[in-house]
This record gives C-alpha cells, sequence and structure tokens, in this order.
C-alpha cells in the first residue's frame, strides 16, 4: 500500500480569506445541520472514459461527490441536500452557479467541482460558493494517482469542513483496530486497517495469535500493540507500510497498554511483574527506558498530554481504578476522579483541555470527559458494556467500542466500533467487516 | 472508608442472605457463589485425583479465600511430590472491566496464586505466570455467575 503518496496541491486559485458569512457552530450540540448541496463533480466524456478503464467506476465524479456528500452527512453539521432538485447542471454550475436556483432549494453552501484525465493522473478542482452571500469561498485543485480517489473526496471534505467551522477537518484518516471472530472463550483476534469512512480494510495480522489495543504513531504510519506471540504478551512496534514488526524493550515480563508519545519518538506502557503494574516510557531512538511510576499498585493505561509535560494514567492505588494526572518524569501525582464510580483508559485530547475516560457505576458504562484537573465530568454516552474511546486529530469525535450482552444460553455477543460528538449528539455505529473492537483514530494523513 | 467496609460487609451478608432465600425457588445457580466468588465445581480441572485446578476471586479482588488456598495447598502437595512438573498459573478477569486494567488485574491474581505454592515450598523457577485479563472467559455468560466463573486463577502443567 502506497500510504504516503503525495497529493499535490498545485494549483491556490484564491486563498480563503474569511469574510464570516456563514459559519457552523461545533461547539454544542448541533440539531439544526447545514443545508448544503453536493453538485456532482463534472466530467468530460474522454477522462469519463479512461477513468471507467483504469479504476472500474462509471463516472469517478459522482463517486467523489458522494463521498463528500457522506462524510459531511456522518459528522452531523451538514445535511447534504437530495440531488434530485438541483436545477443547475455540474459543469456550468462549477463556472458561475444561479444562486438564486440554489437559494431555492434551501442551499446555503454549494460544492462544485471537475474532475478531469492529465498524464495519466486524476485531477480535481473544487469550489466551495456561500449561496446567500452569491460568493466563492474555498477554491482548490489537486493532482494525483487516481487509485487515490477516495482520498481526494476526503480531503476536499476537510477543506470544505475547516472552511465552515474554522477547524481541522478528520476525514482523510484511518482507523486501526482489532478484528474478532469466533465464539467468545476462543475469540480470534487480527489486527486490522480501514479508512474513517470503512473503505479499504485490511487485515495486518492473520490471527494466529491474540493481538490487542493497537495505537497509531501520531507522526507516522507506525503502530504499537500487544501480542501474545509465543504466549508472551508483549508490546510491539509495526511499520504499516513495511510489514515489518518488532518488540518493544527487553522487560522479563508482561508488557502491555502501549500508546506513542505526542512527538512519535517515545512509547510510554505498563510493565506488570510480582503483581504490580508500573508505567515504563522507551525512546525509539536510544532505547533507554525510565521508569514513571513506583507504587505497588497497579498502574496503566498511560497517556501523553500533547505538549508531552504531562501523563495521565489509571490506578487502583485509592483501593479503586481511578484517573490521575502527573509531571512526565512521575512527579506530582495527583487524582483528579471524584465522582461516583470506578474510572478507566484515560486519553488525553489533541487539543490539551480534556480527558477522555470509560466509566463504570452501578452496572452500566459511561464514555465521558472531564477537564484535566478532573473538573466538569460530563457523560456522553451509557450502554451495557462500552470502553477505549479514541479521539479524532481535531479533538471533536471520539471512537470507541461497544459490547452487547449475551442471552440465557450465553449466546447473541457482539462487539462494533461506535463513534460519538464531543457534544453527546451523533452517536452512531462505524461498520466493520467482522466484530471489532479497541479502535484507534490516525492523525491527517496530509493536511 | 471504614463505613464503607461496615456497609460492603452488610451487603455482602444482605446478598449472602439473599443467595439463601433464593435457593428455595430458583434452581442450581445459587448455592455455587459465596459473597461474589463462584464455589462450584463447573468449569473445574483437576491436575490429579482431587487436585483442582484453579481458585476463584471476587470481583476487582485478588485475595485468596479459604477455599483458595485449600485447593493451592493440594496443589502444592502434588507439585511437591511431582517434582519435574513446571506450570504456567493464568490469570484472568471478568468482562465487567477495562481491557488494560484486567490484563494488569489478572497477573496480580496469578502472582498471589504464585506466592501462596511459593510459601509451600515451590520454587519460583517452576512457576511462571500469564495473564489473560479478560481475553478468555470460561464461560459466555454475562450474569453474575458466569462472572464469577471467571476470574480465576488456573494452574496448567506447562511440560
Amino acid at each position: 500500500m502506497r500510504i504516503l503518496i503525495k497529493i499535490i496541491i498545485f494549483l491556490i486559485l484564491i486563498p480563503s480569506k474569511s469574510f464570516g458569512l456563514i459559519e457552523v457552530d461545533i461547539t454544542r450540540g448541533n440539531l439544526d445541520p447545514l443545508p448544503i448541496a453536493v453538485s456532482p463533480l463534472s466530467i468530460d466524456e474522454n477522462s469519463r472514459q479512461n477513468f471507467e478503464k483504469i479504476l472500474k467506476k462509471g463516472n469517478i465524479g459522482n463517486e467523489i461527490s458522494k463521498i463528500i456528500e457522506i462524510n459531511l452527512k456522518t459528522s452531523g453539521l451538514f445535511n447534504p441536500l437530495n440531488k434530485d432538485a438541483f436545477l443547475q447542471a455540474p459543469d456550468i454550475a462549477n463556472l458561475k452557479p444561479r444562486f438564486e436556483d440554489w437559494n431555492l432549494i434551501k442551499a446555503q453552501a454549494l460544492i462544485t467541482g471537475k474532475v478531469s484525465y492529465l498524464d495519466e493522473k486524476l485531477r480535481v478542482e473544487f469550489r466551495l460558493w456561500d449561496v446567500l452571500a452569491g460568493k466563492e469561498m474555498v477554491a482548490l485543485a489537486f493532482t494525483t494517482v487516481p487509485t487515490n480517489w477516495r482520498r481526494v473526496g476526503h480531503i476536499i471534505t476537510d477543506k470544505v469542513y475547516q472552511r465552515l467551522t474554522g477547524e481541522k477537518g478528520y476525514f482523510d484518516t484511518r482507523i486501526i483496530y482489532v478484528a474478532e471472530e469466533g465464539p467468545k472463550t476462543k475469540r480470534i483476534k487480527k489486527l486490522a486497517i480501514m479508512d474513517q469512512d470503512g473503505a479499504n480494510n485490511k487485515f495486518l495480522t492473520l490471527g494466529n495469535e491474540l493481538v490487542l489495543t493497537p495505537r497509531f504513531n501520531p507522526t507516522s504510519q507506525m503502530v504499537t500493540y500487544l501480542s501474545y506471540f509465543r504466549n508472551l504478551p508483549r508490546v510491539y512496534l509495526l511499520d504499516i507500510e513495511t510489514g515489518t514488526q518488532e518488540v518493544v524493550g527487553d522487560f522479563p515480563g508482561m508488557t502491555f497498554a502501549p500508546r506513542f508519545s505526542p512527538d512519535g519518538k517515545k512509547i510510554i506502557m505498563s510493565f506488570a511483574k510480582d503483581g504490580n503494574s508500573e508505567i515504563y516510557t522507551m525512546d525509539l531512538e536510544n532505547r533507554i527506558v525510565e521508569k514513571i511510576t513506583n507504587h505497588p499498585s497497579i498502574d496503566t493505561s498511560p497517556s501523553f498530554s500533547p505538549d508531552g509535560k504531562f501523563i495521565c494514567f489509571n490506578s487502583d492505588r485509592s483501593g479503586y481504578q481511578q484517573i490521575y494526572v502527573m509531571r512526565s518524569d512521575g512527579s506530582k501525582v495527583k487524582r483528579i476522579s471524584f465522582g461516583k464510580g470506578l474510572y478507566g483508559t484515560p486519553v488525553w485530547s489533541p487539543r490539551g483541555d480534556l480527558i477522555a475516560f470509560t466509566k463504570l457505576h452501578k452496572g452500566k458504562f459511561y464514555i465521558g470527559v472531564m477537564r484535566t484537573d478532573g473538573s466538569g465530568e460530563r457523560l456522553l454516552t451509557e450502554n451495557f458494556y462500552q470502553e477505549a474511546p479514541s479521539w479524532s486529530p481535531n479533538g471533536r469525535v471520539l471512537i470507541f467500542y461497544r459490547e452487547t450482552k449475551t442471552d440465557d444460553k450465553g449466546e447473541g455477543f457482539s462487539a462494533k466500533l461506535w463513534s460519538i460528538d464531543l457534544t453527546g449528539y451523533n452517536e452512531r455505529m462505524v461498520k466493520t467487516p467482522t466484530d471489532a473492537s479497541d479502535p484507534s483514530w490516525s492523525s491527517l494523513l496530509s493536511n | 472508608m471504614k463505613l464503607n467496609k461496615i456497609l460492603k460487609n452488610t451487603l455482602l451478608i444482605v446478598f449472602a442472605c439473599f443467595a439463601l432465600s433464593a435457593c428455595a425457588t430458583s434452581k442450581k445457580t445459587s448455592g455455587q457463589m459465596q459473597g461474589d466468588v463462584y464455589t462450584g465445581t463447573d468449569s473445574v480441572e483437576y491436575l490429579a485425583s482431587g487436585v483442582p485446578d484453579r481458585v476463584f476471586f471476587a470481583t476487582n479482588e485478588s485475595v485468596l479465600t479459604t477455599a483458595s488456598r485449600e485447593t493451592l495447598r493440594k496443589q502444592a502437595a502434588y507439585l511437591r511430590k511431582n517434582s519435574k512438573i513446571t506450570i504456567v498459573l493464568e490469570g484472568h478477569a471478568d468482562e465487567r472491566g477495562t481491557r488494560e486494567y484486567n490484563l494488569a488485574l489478572g497477573e496480580r491474581r496469578a502472582n498471589a496464586a504464585k506466592d501462596y505454592l511459593m510459601t509451600y515450598g515451590i520454587s519460583s523457577n517452576r512457576i511462571s505466570v500469564l495473564s489473560y485479563g479478560k481475553e478468555r472467559p470460561v464461560d459466555s455468560g454475562s450474569n453474575p455467575l458466569a462472572w464469577s466463573k471467571n476470574r480465576r486463577s488456573v494452574t496448567v502443567k506447562a511440560n
């Protein structure tokens, strides 16, 4: 797989200057999504035929606009309008939209564009229009290899999202997770990776050994995870471009709960020995291992703050599972979770202001967020079983997994990925070909 | 904290009473748990005649019960007689906890069993420890009885 195929933005027609015309507020639950028209990207007959030959897709312009439409709808912030109501042909709309027509169907924003086949490459230009003001807001063109067509749809969505919300998008991203099959007592687990919208699903391991908790390096295409290879639970490093794997560190026992530091240069994880789990870091360049916690209780699930200065983690030193924050050298340990119930899996938001967690209270599991000092706890969703939130790179969406209760015969078990907005709205299942757990969201692949 | 303990004990007693009174009405499941520790023999295998292979734990606990200690003393006696056998202690947790914490908890439970075997004369170099967390339940049920069977440390012969 070619992951780092650069998409060249070679032409910036108009640098987006803010006039503050239409804006989408993403700080609260959006119950009134912005009506937007995604006009199919126009394509000339010659290009259409070329792409049909290469990609086996009828009309690549339509296909790309469908990706944009689904992305926008899934975000919960936009309401893509039905194409049947569009009055203007795609090619003409891209030149100069007749704003009265788009206004008539209540579109507040309009996306138009053009696809062409140029020197064996895919060239896509798109424009975002403010319908009410009758103005162009963004215009960009990309050239890339034809097989990258889905990513072009995601990148366009990211640009539109960024222009209309003022924050970076999360559509040109991927999810790594654990694919699950088989009965609960003999579950087979494989590492799998897919695009954020579920396309291009791929299994990375064969299922011969148990694998758990994969996590992306925020700066590269590396993944760290736990594997029971040869029945020795150890933290591994996997390069998803080359497929090479290696054990992290030389510990005389189980290492688990790995995560990268924000600069991608260290792995932080737990090492369990003699009934005591402590948190360690290992520098991937010089292999220096540092012990961070020192306490006879369980210390696990560490996660760095985005500036690398602090670590949040899970400990039962108070008697039960709670969330703690310390400096990255292990000093100044402070408990921050004080609500009712048990708290686990703390993950620092990429924006730095919040910590997402799993909470168990009175037999129910919750995904929630709190400020980094523990104040302002907000529970987003309640269920029989769910855990392990992972942040979208812009810190606006959480993905996690949820398991169902089995029936009297112990049957009917399933595990699925779900996502929810930080606002607590827009909860939806993320479709995967098999059962799934332990999702981890990548950074934006391009900017 | 003290008040909590008292409350907890009261709850355990109430629970035990409930479990006992439930005997009359519901079948089988009752009488297989004390507090929330499994006391039945479902899923239990034997290292040798009269030597059960596993011990069970209360929710979030790694403390050995009286019955667990008795089982482990039998295992220790068996292992002393068969000095060539090496073992793996496999620690497990139920599904009602986060994955990573449960990996640590399984390790802690297996080590509780290991420490006890060592005090009864089994050398630590005959014992290795492996935590499965909540990954390998024996009972796929989503109910307190199934969970109690899954909170366990199992002694497995390694050779």
